[in-house]
């Protein structure tokens, strides 16, 4: 996982709430057995008609916003099926960073062990977002240091994010690592409750 | 001494490692994997050398997306690919496997109660959401990631951080023809798909109380799509003795301890929630969901209702986008809606006696002609108990299709898919856009007003059709 710290980019708005992981990633492109490769079916029935034909009217097909790193998006994003091609698709297309209100909680989880930023602003930041960010260029500086969103005209936000993901994230650690590294109480747990060793 | 939830019990008996400022490190005791949400995860261990820590705690199967008319003819080479690679990795780390030839096969969250291995007090995960349906059983089981899913093959363990409670109290006694399906379609309508972001909720009262188990499983199942990380309800004697017997439960005298165990896990009598929610069972009359979130429902006398009756910029805009998708007209009453296709199964309502219910309004009656209806059977023993109590016969002559057992239409990754605009009435959980296919239309309600649904070509109060020309 690539560390992330300092990071500034492009923001791309989707300004609904409820946005569920079918939508980001539907899922007849679910099937492939490698992580990679999903980034090109990312938002696929909002960016494509029935026939396969670009959707001129998605933002994400508007040239202005193709090369966006920072998603911004309503409420409870990530909501529906627990896939983790969601957070694939994202980062393999190109997001790092998604702000939005409130996130589903396996897709927040997920989106952390795969290296994004998933930040959390109040409704109101996240409208003054949505609105700025319809300008194309749009840029916003993450800090994840600070814990701070701030633009070029005075927008300066900070959020929360627990200790432990910030850590991860700022050092892009692979949990299983982590875990394996504490692996002595996982077989003190065994002896205790299931009385054999597993390793 | 402090009184206890059945959520805080289960979550300290299994606490390897607690750190300030970290999430807990939980130990796992029951991984169910299946062929979508798994490959990747193999894929990890291999590339870092890793094996399965307990290929004893570990059980697979295929489901989502077996084909249900011939088992051997897989159409889409992808999904071959996908159920070859779980039987090849599955093989290499010495896990035990329901193929598609097995007879235990079946959908994942069928399966596991059904053979005993969902047991109260234990910790169980999927890379599944809906993993919370063995949380009928006081077990605390979640939905994971395939990060996750790689992670506990390799640790057997789980980062997890302590969540809230959540206390969901049904008071009171269900109606006459309101089935458990209801209770949680009405508590998501009522409080929102967001209700449970954060917590662990647990189903108390009276009407919960008086559920069986598979009943609580439907419940449960749902509990998801209130938002929460999980759903149970405390184990009793309806728990205990609906796993007497069961293949992997323990059997004699270990049972009658393990028995002893389960019912101590029950919530300690004052024990205190984080959040309590309240609901009368008598309240509730059938539901149906009429937009593209589970909250997006109401009893079935109700109507489509206007964006312009909603309070919040974004709940206004939320209900005209899924009025535009649904292609319905505020105002419309719910049953003027008519149906092209319905679906009864899915890990939410394909249990013996959830087909028993859509039995008893098909016995005798026509599906309407411009309705295609099918019926998936949650795994091929609750196909063959159907078969040996003629259910199967009922759905036929009325018209039904007979299927095999597996996720089919509820995610529609096989070749059972509604076609765009098509309309469907269906047991499962979800409603999303595109769920049931692209451009597909998915009404969520229980067996029995799917089956009513079905023979009646429109959405209709199943309580109307009881009793009428049997
Ligand atoms: S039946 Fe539907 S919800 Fe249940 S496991 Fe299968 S795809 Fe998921």
């Amino acid at each position: 996982m690539e560390p992330i710290n300092q990071f500034t980019g492009v923001v791309c708005p989707i300004n609904r709430a409820n946005i569920d992981t079918d939508q980001i990633i539907p899922k007849q492109f679910l099937k492939r057995i490698e992580r990679q490769g999903f980034g090109q079916f990312v938002f696929y029935n909002w960016r494509f008609d029935d026939d396969g034909n670009k959707r001129e009217d998605f933002i994400l097909n508007d040239p202005k916003f193709a090369d966006a790193e920072i998603l911004v998006a309503g409420e409870n994003f990530g909501c529906g099926s627990s896939r983790e091609h969601a957070p694939w698709a994202l980062l393999d297309y190109g997001f790092r960073i998604i702000i939005a209100p409130s996130y589903a909680d396996i897709f927040y989880n997920n989106s952390v062990k795969n290296g994004i930023l998933a930040v959390k602003l109040t409704d109101e930041e996240v409208k003054t977002l949505l609105g700025r960010a319809s300008v194309p260029g749009f840029k916003l500086h993450i800090n994840l240091e600070e814990q701070s969103v701030t633009d070029d005209s005075g927008f300066t936000a900070y959020f929360d994010i627990d200790p432990y993901w910030k850590k991860m994230l700022l050092n892009g650690w692979d949990e299983i690592s982590v875990t394996l590294s504490a692996e002595e109480r996982i077989r003190q747990f065994e002896e205790k409750v299931y009385g054999k060793q597993y390793s | 001494m402090m009184k206890k939830t059945v959520i805080e019990k289960i979550w300290e008996n299994h606490v390897v490692s607690r750190e300030e400022g970290k999430p807990d490190l939980l130990y796992i005791d029951l991984h169910l994997v299946h062929e979508v949400t798994s490959p990747q995860a193999f894929e990890g261990l291999r590339m870092n050398g890793r094996r399965v820590r307990r290929p004893d705690l570990t059980y697979a199967t295929m489901d989502h997306n077996v084909p249900t008319i011939n088992r051997h003819i897989v159409n889409d080479p992808i999904s071959k690919t996908q159920m070859q690679t779980l039987e090849q990795n599955c093989r290499e780390f010495g896990i035990e496997l329901a193929d598609i030839d097995h007879p235990d096969q079946g959908i994942v969250h069928v399966i596991g109660p059904q053979l005993g291995l969902t047991q109260p007090g234990k910790t169980i995960v999927c890379g599944d959401s809906h993993t919370s349906t063995h949380g009928a059983f006081g077990a605390l089981a979640f939905g994971i990631g395939t990060s996750e899913v790689e992670h506990v093959l390799a640790t057997q363990t789980i980062w997890q951080k302590q969540p809230k409670t959540l206390q969901i109290k049904v008071n009171g006694k269900l109606g006459f023809g309101v089935q458990s399906k209801d209770i949680i379609l009405a508590i998501i309508a009522k409080f929102g798909v967001n209700a449970g972001t954060g917590y662990v909720m647990e189903f108390t009262g009276e009407a919960i109380r008086a559920l069986s188990m598979e009943q609580r499983m439907t419940i449960c199942n749902m509990s998801i799509e209130a938002g929460a990380r999980a759903g149970l309800v405390s184990p009793d004697m309806t728990t205990v003795e609906y796993l007497r017997g069961r293949r992997y439960a323990p059997q004699g005298e270990e049972f009658e301890e393990a028995a002893k165990r389960w019912l101590a896990l029950a919530t300690d009598e004052g024990a205190t929630y984080d959040k309590t929610l309240e609901i009368d069972a008598a309240d509730i009359e059938p539901q149906m969901t009429w937009g593209t979130n589970p909250s997006m429902g109401s009893g079935i006398s109700g109507f489509v209702p206007s964006p312009d009756e909603f309070d919040r910029e974004a709940d206004k805009e939320s209900v005209r986008l899924a009025l535009d998708y649904m292609g319905l007209e505020a105002g419309t009453r719910l049953t003027d809606i008519s149906v092209d296709y319905v679906f009864i199964g899915s890990c939410t309502n394909s249990r013996l006696s959830d087909l028993r219910a859509a039995a008893e309004v098909a016995r005798g009656r026509k599906v309407q002609d411009h309705v295609t209806a099918i019926v998936v059977p949650g795994s091929q023993t609750v196909k063959q108990q159907a078969e040996a109590e003629g259910l199967d016969k009922i759905f036929t002559e009325a018209g039904f299709q007979w299927r095999e057992s597996g996720c089919s239409m509820c995610l529609a990754m096989n070749d059972d898919v509604v076609p765009p605009g098509k309309r469907c009435a269906s047991t499962s959980n979800r409603n999303f856009e595109g769920r049931q296919g692209n451009g597909a239309r998915t009404h969520l309600v229980s067996p029995s007003m799917a089956a009513a649904a079905a023979v009646m070509g429109r959405f209709t109060d199943v309580r109307e059709l009881a009793g009428v020309n049997q």
